[in-house]
């Protein structure tokens, strides 16, 4: 269209909450598009590279970090007030990140045992994604982002199109990718077909087994998962600690690793009457579970019987 | 010169199968064939048939894969590595056509050029001979030819190599497209080691088939004692089928069982995570993607593999019309055994067993129909009712089969 130059470019805007910063690195470390990227938009407020802010409004806000304290809630409602389009990006924003793993546990106690000084830390009992406070348009999953995802979200963004970020598993770019599936093959855990596509495939492409980086896929089922892990030879903490990395607070994930919990923990009560006398396998789940537990992963054992839990 | 081979064929020795595939890339062919990479047999392009993979076999189960050492040095024992020839014929990304816009703001549209790919195919199993024709028809045949598949595969040289060594997933005998090879070939070969020593027997399907094994090195002729050894072997293998569907008429049979309570149970255990499909070398769906770059100047348009195991799959106005897994299982099921016949003329499976082998929970696809046909004949479900299933393992099955009141055979791992 001529006369683009004169036209309105968009205000993009790029922030902050409880964050490593890794997702916003990421929009630098596209060099190679950053020169078109700043003909076609305004980079009106990017602290990360630039510490002159321009007032909003924003046609878009890229938004990295979750809410951990009551600031944290109240900027992102301002945050929303001044944005046309608010696209959250990487695992902090839309899942709660790492730093969800409070919400598992007490965070008084966190406070007390790590700060010389826990009077000065504010903070809220839970890390929260973006989407539990005000409504997005658009979640970028990924513990970091991947950088030509967000590239395709800008772009998409600037022609007025959806963009096309696929939202099924990891197994589907591990097959395109053609790599040979570190589950069958060697016996190695793999969180890929729960996983959001997004990175490749990376790890299986490197014989390593997915660790859930971009969180749940649109239709996970964990029910049919965590028995395949478990007959990999991870055991019930190893698969509480798979599901509790960088999406722990993902509904998916943190609802399959709390059953797993309380499936331990019911376990470990039968055994514990069972040493006063019952049968020692009382709590055992059907199948030979705790024998392939003690087994490393990507043993190349038997694994007979594994489509039943 | 094929005249002189006699029907029986000719006999090559491994000095001749290294010869072929000198001759093949001499010719300015791509030579692609089974090498072992990542602990798997997979496909990739060869130099030589050093590459191939001589002395290892593969022991195959639902969601199992592993490589072993085989004592007799044989290069093609082995069966449903993670990979079928649609990776080559099809691959998972094409580019269709791009476009650009000018500074007068006019539109240049630029379809993508026919690949210009010479393609020989080294060790196409019979089951794999059948799915490249099944994939013939649905690429190249009707209004939705697809020109990159029609380009890639139009000059295709195959060489197709008989079973000998079926897999425990394979269940190509009840299909009707194994253990030997159907139409098709360019060169057909059957390996047989044994202690007159390591030889194929060679057979050409056409007239450069023909024309390629004249100019291999052969071995002395032993008087048809070797092509006695093959069709031994190859009959042998269709005894040796570690899997097989029940011996009906399938269409009829997925037909009937559209509210059959077993999609519920394998729905429960199934991933969704759509590597069945995946690894299919009969499945050809895709999706579209558009890109366009920062300038908004140029879009191009990809063809990307897809399955309808995908949520977004089958999203319409609404939402997706398979939102549930029980309706994904049912409609890859129902089509590859049961629709593919209204659209295609045939069935979409050629049991091979790469999704009973792939499929990291094991879901298997005859284990899942024995369980359809037994619900379907009185509810008595998954197997273990004792109502007589035979052990007829490797029942020959037509196209149109033995209506619904045949004995069922009990899948090697029913529960
Ligand atoms: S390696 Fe993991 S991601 Fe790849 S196909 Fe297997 S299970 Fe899926
Ligand atoms: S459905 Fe399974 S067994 Fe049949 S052709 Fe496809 S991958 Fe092979
Ligand atoms: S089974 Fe599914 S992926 Fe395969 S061809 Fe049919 S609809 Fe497509
Ligand atoms: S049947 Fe197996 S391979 Fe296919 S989608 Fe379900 S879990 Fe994945």
């Amino acid at each position: 269209m001529e006369g683009r130059e004169q036209e309105h470019r968009p205000r993009l805007a790029v922030w902050k909450l409880a964050s490593c910063d890794g997702c916003q690195l990421t929009l630098l470390d596209c060099e190679d598009e950053l020169l078109a990227l700043a003909g076609r938009v305004e980079i009106a407020h990017f602290l990360e590279a630039s510490s002159a802010p321009g007032p909003g409004p924003y046609d878009l806000s890229l938004v990295e970090g979750s809410v951990t304290t009551a600031e944290d809630a109240e900027r992102v409602r301002h945050i929303r007030a001044v944005s046309r389009r608010l696209v959250t990006i990487g695992a902090c924003a839309t899942a709660g990140g790492i730093q969800a793993l409070r919400n598992f546990a007490d965070v008084e106690e966190f406070r007390a045992a790590v700060y010389a000084r826990p009077e000065y830390v504010a903070t809220l009992a839970t890390s929260t994604p973006v989407s539990a406070h005000v409504p997005v348009d658009f979640e970028l999953q990924g513990c970091p982002i991947d950088r030509g995802q967000l590239l395709e979200v800008l772009t998409a963004h600037l022609a007025g199109r959806k963009p096309g970020i696929p939202a099924h598993s990891v197994c589907f770019e591990c097959k395109r990718r053609g790599t040979t599936c570190v589950t069958v093959a060697h016996g190695t855990p793999c969180l890929g077909p729960v996983t959001h596509a997004g990175c490749g495939a990376l790890c299986p492409a490197y014989g390593r087994g997915c660790y859930g980086c971009f969180g749940p896929s649109d239709s996970p089922n964990l029910r049919a998962l965590v028995p395949l892990l478990r007959s990999d030879g991870a055991d019930r903490r190893d698969v509480v600690r798979l599901l509790r990395t960088f999406n722990a607070a993902a509904p998916a994930f943190a609802e399959a690793s709390a059953e797993v919990e309380a499936s331990a923990e019911a376990e470990a009560s039968a055994e514990a009457g069972a040493s006063a006398g019952g049968p020692a396998e009382a709590g055992a789940p059907a199948g030979n579970g705790d024998e392939n537990g003690t087994e490393g992963p990507g043993e190349d054992g038997p694994r007979d019987g594994r489509s039943t839990p | 010169m094929a005249a002189t081979d006699g029907a029986d064929g000719a006999v090559i020795g491994t000095g001749g199968l290294a010869a072929l595939v000198r001759l093949l890339r001499e010719r300015g062919r791509t030579v692609v064939g089974p090498t072992v990479r990542d602990g798997a047999v997979v496909l990739a392009e060869l130099e030589s048939a050093d590459e191939l993979p001589y002395g290892w076999g593969v022991e195959l189960e639902a969601g199992r894969y592993r490589l072993r050492r085989r004592a007799d040095g044989a290069a093609f024992a082995h069966s449903a590595g993670p990979q079928s020839w649609k990776t080559f014929l099809y691959p998972q990304r094409v580019r269709r056509w791009s476009a650009d816009r000018g500074p007068d703001g006019a539109l240049a549209v630029a379809a993508e050029p026919e690949p210009a790919v010479s393609y020989a195919f080294l060790g196409v199993r019979p089951c794999d001979l059948r799915a490249i024709a099944v994939q013939d028809r649905v690429l190249t045949g009707g209004r939705y030819a697809d020109p990159d598949y029609r380009g890639r595969r139009a000059g295709a040289f195959l060489v197709a190599v008989e079973c000998t060594e079926p897999g425990a997933t394979c269940f190509c005998a009840s299909m009707g497209s194994g253990p030997g090879a159907g139409p098709g070939y360019d060169l057909a070969l059957t390996e047989v080691v044994d202690a007159d020593g390591h030889r194929f027997l060679a057979r050409p399907g056409t007239d450069e088939g023909a024309e390629i094994l004249a100019a291999l090195p052969r071995l002395p002729a032993d008087g048809g004692a070797t092509a006695q050894a093959a069709r031994t072997a190859v009959a042998g293998a269709a005894d040796r089928m570690g899997r097989s569907m029940p011996p009906v008429d399938l269409r009829a049979l997925l037909r009937g069982t559209l509210e059959a309570d077993r999609w519920d149970d394998v729905a429960a255990r199934c991933l969704t995570c759509g590597n069945c499909t995946m690894v299919c070398p009969t499945c050809f769906c895709t999706a579209p993607e558009d890109v366009t770059d920062l300038t908004g100047d140029h879009a191009e348009r990809w063809r990307v593999w897809d399955s309808c195991f995908d949520l977004e799959f089958s999203h319409l106005a609404g939402g997706p019309v398979r939102s549930s897994g029980r309706s994904r299982y049912r409609q890859w099921l129902t089509h590859k055994l049961g629709t593919w016949h209204d659209q295609f003329g045939s069935s979409g499976c050629v049991g091979c067993g790469r999704c009973i082998v792939w499929c990291p929970v094991g879901i298997d696809i005859t284990e899942e129909v024995h369980a359809l046909h037994a619900e379907a004949r009185g509810g008595c479900g998954a197997g273990g009712c004792g109502c007589g299933a035979a052990e007829d393992g490797a029942a020959e099955v037509g196209a149109g089969g033995v209506g619904a009141g045949g004995p069922g055979a009990a899948p090697g791992t029913g529960p």
